[in-house]
């Protein structure tokens, strides 16, 4: 017999949360892109881990479209730190405290 | 006594994939140069690629190893290498008082509301195989495909269109705009 649905769903909470408090913690882009990535990931956990309990397909239906949408966050964000670093030379997000370019 | 209520290799299988994802995790928040980050990020991405296979998920442990920890973390280690690695970033200096303390204790509620919201509802309640049914101890690739194809077909397509949107933005955004400005100069 599998471990118990609760386990999994422990073990993503965990892992959101450790995302989630490096999310705020630290401050270059970079680890805060790999922290959201965590976050998602913690999700994807629960989804299926929620489609294994319920013996139901969609919930690694979702998982496969959260992966593609992760994919193209991650695209489009490090597009826009690289832009940032050219005009800044810095990854730093506390550097980026005014609104203008 | 757990290993007597549960099969011995499914408590390993979780025991493994749990130490690898914490592990990974806390590494990726705590170590200071983002290369090390990317690496303890694909501990944290294979331990969930664990995790999947472990619940009759084969097709998106693949996934997820291809797609993550393959294409992803490559693109993060690629512009770490592009902007050069930066270690002068002060991980022990906090520009705002008290922000390590507020976020973990903003966390630790969070995460602790959760697991009790959980508990208190039985984990997991719901209809039982609603849209398809997982076919039992298989990977369920087949059920997958069939999902994806029939009933999630247009958010299949939509997210073709996203990719499609994703890249063309990627492209603008890390041109260089000197390049518009060199075809101007000569005239």
């Amino acid at each position: 017999m599998n471990v118990p649905a609760a386990w999994y769903l422990v073990l993503a909470a965990l892992l959101f949360g450790i995302g989630a408090f490096g999310l705020l913690t630290r401050r270059s882009a970079l680890i805060m892109f790999m922290c959201i990535e965590l976050m998602l990931n913690a999700v994807n956990l629960t989804f299926v881990t929620f489609a294994r309990t319920l013996s139901d397909i969609s919930g690694q239906a979702i998982v496969f479209f959260v992966m593609v949408v992760a994919a193209a966050e991650v695209t489009v964000g490090l597009g826009i730190v690289v832009s940032v670093f050219r005009r800044r030379s810095s990854t730093s997000v506390d550097e980026l405290s005014e609104m203008k370019g | 006594m757990i290993a007597s209520a549960y099969a011995v290799p499914s408590v390993l299988v979780f025991v493994t994939s749990a130490l690898l994802i914490l592990i990974g995790a806390l590494g990726v928040i705590s170590v200071r140069n983002p290369v090390h980050a990317a690496l303890c990020l694909i501990m944290t991405l294979f331990g969930v690629a664990v995790a999947f296979v472990a619940q009759s998920a084969d097709f998106l442990a693949a996934v997820q190893i291809i797609v993550y920890a393959g294409a992803i973390v490559v693109l993060f280690l690629f512009v770490i290498m592009f902007l050069g690695v930066d270690q002068r970033a002060h991980i022990h200096f906090e520009p705002l008082v008290g922000q390590r303390a507020f976020a973990g204790v903003g966390v630790a509620i969070t995460v602790a509301g959760l697991i009790a919201l959980m508990a208190r509802s039985h984990w997991v309640t719901g209809a039982v195989s609603v849209s398809s049914k997982l076919s039992n101890g298989s990977g369920n690739v087949k059920e997958l495909g069939t999902a994806v194809f029939t009933t999630y077909l247009f958010a299949f397509e939509a997210t073709s269109a996203l990719l499609v949107i994703a890249v063309v933005g990627a492209v603008l955004l890390a041109r260089r705009e000197r390049s518009t400005t060199s075809e101007e100069a000569p005239q």
